[in-house]
């Protein structure tokens, strides 16, 4: 990759790259996002290299690996391109089929096709596909067409054309003017206005200033900053420049978490590509401005993602928040001015440099411009990640995008913010999802976590899952924080070993009060918030565990029991010879019949049981029915008709 | 770990305090666990008192004070795991393995560790061992997924 | 430096640009009560107790005042109802772990504290933090230190470093609000085995 040196240059280089595309040409694209690979795509990959070898299209046919294409339920996913055919669930098996019958006959297999649950209608065009039909992918558009370790893919796609109109044709304040005017508010949960943020940070004295990227995605469930980074890393690095170049800073950090190895590597790759190209580095395209970045890598603490304390892991210490303010903008940094902002705020840069603050604050609702990429995941049959506008309500992200909840279950809540978000339960399906509308219920947008719940979801196990979470992740230096969860944990972990007393709700309310106003950082101000909006909505849960030992959800071990229906025991000896404790007594014609002292309510007889019986159901808040006499649980079957 | 091999990590960040976790970072995934006398090492030629770095590898999680077993199993407890079922999956792990999370078992075997969200949820419960991703994981088939591992 | 003009429940105060709320209070002689402060170590912010409420901007909120600065026209109040209940559920935690600490038997009888409020899990130590900074700011030795983290956090001594300066030093035993510190101490000397004469 030679250096270019000015705006006309790359434009010339974008030409050329332009010139060799044939929109028409066949080409692959195959996923090869974290999730896709844990499902094996690299064996696809190997197996598409092989079959174009032997079938000698290896020149003819391009194959992209790419990034991720956000329907993860169904990876690997391969697209046939030009048309856009769309192949879920692929393995390496069906590799020389898609070669012989869809890239060199044009057939289409079915198979490998989209199925619609309800109406078995077969979808061959990724655009029809319902989860991606009421979608409006913008930032992801770009994933499923450029390989991520490949620059020039991205300039391709008008890939660095924003740095060069930045840096050419806008003065910094311009820069700064446009993104305010965009609207852009912070992807990664506060939703700060990023041009504000800008502004304040490009205000602040000094010749030294940093630019951060928040790659310490810590929530639970959302992976959308891991997939763009590995997706599409340059898109980020080019937003980066951009803000350095606003802000006044030269130099910039990506912190991305270790447990992100893919995202990494990626955008490892994609730096010393940048360099080379001469998108970072000294006289940046020749305008005079020089950037450069590091990557640091977090260390496995949660709390890291909160930006005072990704400072002073930066700086090479513990991670623990320090007291705002002063502000990072004002005092970050090795006490310089810093801003930090989100992998996703910086991926919206470059498009609105572009395009336009218009063009973006037309998407979305009027407090919240722009697209939001969510993980959609938990109880629900479209598992992965979305990108829709701002504005879209809960009900057709979960049921037109989502597929609905899966085994004819009914939904029973949605979880969004994470650890500092809140549980919204069907009476709010319609409500809009934007930075304003699901606080008003007790919820937050968050970073775009969606976790779907259904009837078999216990919500006070809920809030206790999230504040184990938390005491794990607290850095334990102020009181209403480490101590306030201490207490809380152990209040609703009684709670649900059926040791609940009357009192507890009025103490968790007060906990809830000191460690919501007086702790030290956001991790403690909004650790009550899942305690609380299950408090909200599903107050009789909590009532049911303490006053009658009952879980409603039929969930939590200590208050459930498993017992086998002696109508409908068919003595097939499935859940026995798979009880890992032992516990079932029974044989061949025998009804089966659980020892209580022993289950250890694994579920695995209830799973097991074959579906045609249902014969294994779970009790709470009731004595388990004494088991029927031995001599009664013969099965006596009728001898069969000739 | 040589020192020799501890120094040359050190030198590639140029031997600056600030870099203290990134090298440790290193170090772990090369050595798979910090011994004692590489912390003594680490604190010497980077000049960061011994406090630091012991309130370092203990704050966070990504460092391990004491060995592995040959095999890691890593179960995922994200959000969308634990909706699926993971904690019932983790307590089956640890009767088949005999240890909780943060142990090793005594014949070094297996290691078993709980991690909070893999990304890969739409595979989940998940349970990583030696990076090989096992999805949709059920108390009932996680004998049949241990019995792998030798 | 400029002035900032302030006031502390209800009394009109004239501080200076960069002091925190709680210096701009003891000026005027107005009390709020700390654990983990003291004057000759940087302000630290972990026990809360020292929780006001600032009203500053249109703004109202409750901030930890041994390290928030003062801002211009600030309306800061000491003691409400809101603030009151902060500072007896903060001391109700720390009592399950040293409920015989005389700092906060003192603190615990001012705001009706309820020593029994939390189930004992007597640590002792209320993790304040004053031996940690004062060994690390004022001696410069980091003899002690914090690790782990969360709800499993606590003080640990260095052995290779208490054993060669804590014997003749132990400037930080009489800082400590609940006597934990010459406990751990002598635990360390005891099992580590060094010498103290």
């Amino acid at each position: 990759m030679t250096k270019i040196n000015s705006p006309a240059e790359l434009e010339e280089y974008r030409k050329i790259l332009k010139s060799k595309i044939d929109p028409n040409r066949r080409w692959i694209s195959l996923c090869s996002g974290s999730a896709c690979n844990a499902a094996r795509s690299a064996e696809v990959a190997a197996a598409i290299e092989t079959e174009l070898e032997k079938e000698g299209l290896s020149g003819l046919v391009d194959f992209k690996r790419t990034g991720c294409h956000g329907f993860c339920e169904k990876g690997p996913i391969v697209d046939i391109h030009p048309e856009k055919i769309c192949y879920l669930n692929v393995a390496a098996s069906d590799v020389s089929e898609i070669i012989s019958e869809t890239v060199k006959e044009n057939r289409i297999i079915d198979r490998l096709l989209y199925t619609d649950p309800s109406t078995g209608e077969k979808i061959a065009h990724e655009d029809d596909i319902p989860f991606y039909k009421y979608q409006g992918r913008i930032i992801f558009s770009s994933n499923s067409k450029v390989d991520p370790k490949y620059i020039d893919d991205y300039i391709a796609v008008d890939g660095y054309s924003a740095l060069a109109k930045a840096l050419f044709e806008m003065n910094p304040d311009q820069v700064v003017d446009t993104v305010k005017e965009a609207g852009l508010r912070g992807r990664g949960g506060a939703g700060f206005p990023t041009g504000k943020k800008w502004e304040i940070a490009r205000a602040n004295p000094g010749d030294t200033k940093y630019v951060i990227v928040n790659a310490d995605e810590g929530d639970p469930g959302a992976y959308m900053d891991r997939s763009v980074l590995e997706g599409n890393p340059h898109a980020v690095l080019e937003g980066l420049v951009i803000g350095a170049y606003a802000i006044g800073a030269h130099q910039g950090y990506i912190y991305v978490r270790q447990e992100y190895p893919l995202a990494v590597e990626n955008v490892n790759i994609a730096i010393k590509q940048a360099e080379e190209a001469g998108f970072l580095g000294k006289n940046i395209l020749g305008s005079g401005f020089d950037f450069t970045v590091e990557v640091a890598q977090g260390a496995g603490a949660f709390v890291c993602g909160e930006e005072t304390a990704l400072l002073r892991s930066l700086e090479g210490k513990p991670g623990e928040p320090k007291a705002r303010p002063p502000f990072p903008a004002q005092s970050g940094l090795w006490g310089k001015p810093t801003n930090i902002n989100n992998v996703e705020t910086w991926a919206n840069i470059p498009m609105i440099i572009n395009n336009g603050a218009s063009f973006f604050n037309s998407i979305g609702t009027k407090g919240s411009a722009g697209t939001k990429i969510f993980s959609l995941v938990g109880k629900v049959n479209n598992t992965g990640l979305v990108e829709v506008p701002m504005g879209i309500t809960l009900r057709d992200i979960i049921f037109k995008v989502g597929g609905g909840i899966p085994n004819g279950k009914k939904f029973k809540a949605v979880q969004t913010g994470g650890p500092s978000g809140g549980c919204i339960p069907s009476e709010h399906l319609d409500r809009g999802v934007d930075f304003d509308e699901l606080a008003k219920v007790g919820a937050i947008m968050g970073s775009g976590g969606m976790i779907v719940m259904d009837e078999d979801t216990c919500m006070v196990d809920m809030a206790k899952y999230f504040l184990v979470f938390l005491s794990e992740e607290s850095c334990g230096k102020c009181v209403p924080c480490r101590e306030g969860i201490r207490q809380m944990l152990n209040i609703l972990t009684n709670i649900t070993k059926g040791n609940g007393k009357e009192s507890d709700i009025e103490v968790l309310e007060k906990l809830c009060k000191t460690t919501g106003s007086a702790s030290l950082c956001a991790l403690g101000k909004t650790a009550p918030s899942p305690v609380l909006s299950t408090l909200r909505y599903f107050r009789d849960e909590y009532e049911a565990h303490i006053r009658d030992k009952r879980c409603p959800a039929y969930s939590c071990k200590s208050l459930i029991s498993y017992y086998i229906d002696p109508e409908k025991c068919q003595a097939c000896m499935t859940c026995g010879k798979k009880c890992p404790a032992e516990a079932i007594v029974g044989g061949k014609n025998q009804i089966h019949v659980i020892d209580q002292e022993k289950c250890t309510k694994c579920g695995t007889c209830f799973e097991v049981c074959p579906s045609r019986f249902r014969a294994v159901k779970k009790i709470s808040g009731e004595p388990v029915p004494t088991p029927i006499p031995v001599e009664a649980r013969k099965i006596v079957r009728e001898g069969k008709q000739k | 770990m040589d020192n020799g091999r501890i120094d040359q990590i050190i030198d590639k960040y140029d031997g600056k305090e600030s870099s203290v976790i990134q090298v440790l970072l290193e170090i772990q995934r090369e050595n798979r666990w910090l011994p004692g006398e590489v912390l003594d090492r680490v604190s010497e030629k980077l000049s960061v008192p011994l406090s630091r770095i012991q309130q370092i590898v203990t704050f966070y999680k990504a460092f391990s004070l004491s060995p592995k077993g040959r095999h890691e199993i890593h179960v995922c407890m994200g959000t969308a795991c634990h909706v699926r079922g993971a904690p019932r999956v983790l307590d089956t792990v640890q009767d088949l393995t005999g240890i909780k999370p943060g142990e090793t078992s005594p014949d070094l075997k297996f290691s078993l560790k709980t991690v909070n969200c893999v990304g890969c949820c739409a595979l989940g419960p998940v349970v990583v061992i030696d990076g090989e991703y096992h999805g949709k994981m059920l108390p009932a088939t996680s004998e049949d997924v241990l019995k792998n591992y030798e | 430096m400029s002035e900032i003009h302030l006031k502390i429940d209800g009394k009109e105060i004239v501080a200076k640009e960069g002091m925190t709320i709680l210096e701009a209070a003891k000026s005027a002689g107005i009390p709020i009560p700390t654990l983990c402060h003291y004057e000759k170590l940087e302000p630290y912010g972990a026990c809360r107790i020292c929780t006001v409420e600032m009203e500053a901007q249109g703004r109202k909120q409750l901030v930890a005042s041994c390290v928030y600065p003062v801002e211009p026209n600030a309306v800061v109040t000491t003691r409400s109802e809101v603030i009151d209940e902060v500072r007896k559920m903060i001391l109700e935690l720390l009592l399950a772990h040293a409920p015989d600490a005389p700092a906060l038997q003192d603190l615990a009888k001012e705001y009706g504290a309820n020593e029994g409020r939390f189930e004992k899990e007597p640590s002792f130590c209320i993790l304040c933090g004053l031996c940690v900074r004062y060994c690390a700011e004022v001696k410069k030795k980091d003899a002690v230190a914090f690790v782990d983290q969360g709800p499993k956090r606590e003080i640990c001594f260095v052995p290779e470093v208490a054993s060669k300066e804590c014997w003749n030093c132990k400037e930080c035993f009489p800082l400590c609000p609940t006597s934990y510190l010459q406990a751990a101490y002598v635990l360390t000397e005891g099992l580590v085995g060094f010498k103290t004469s």
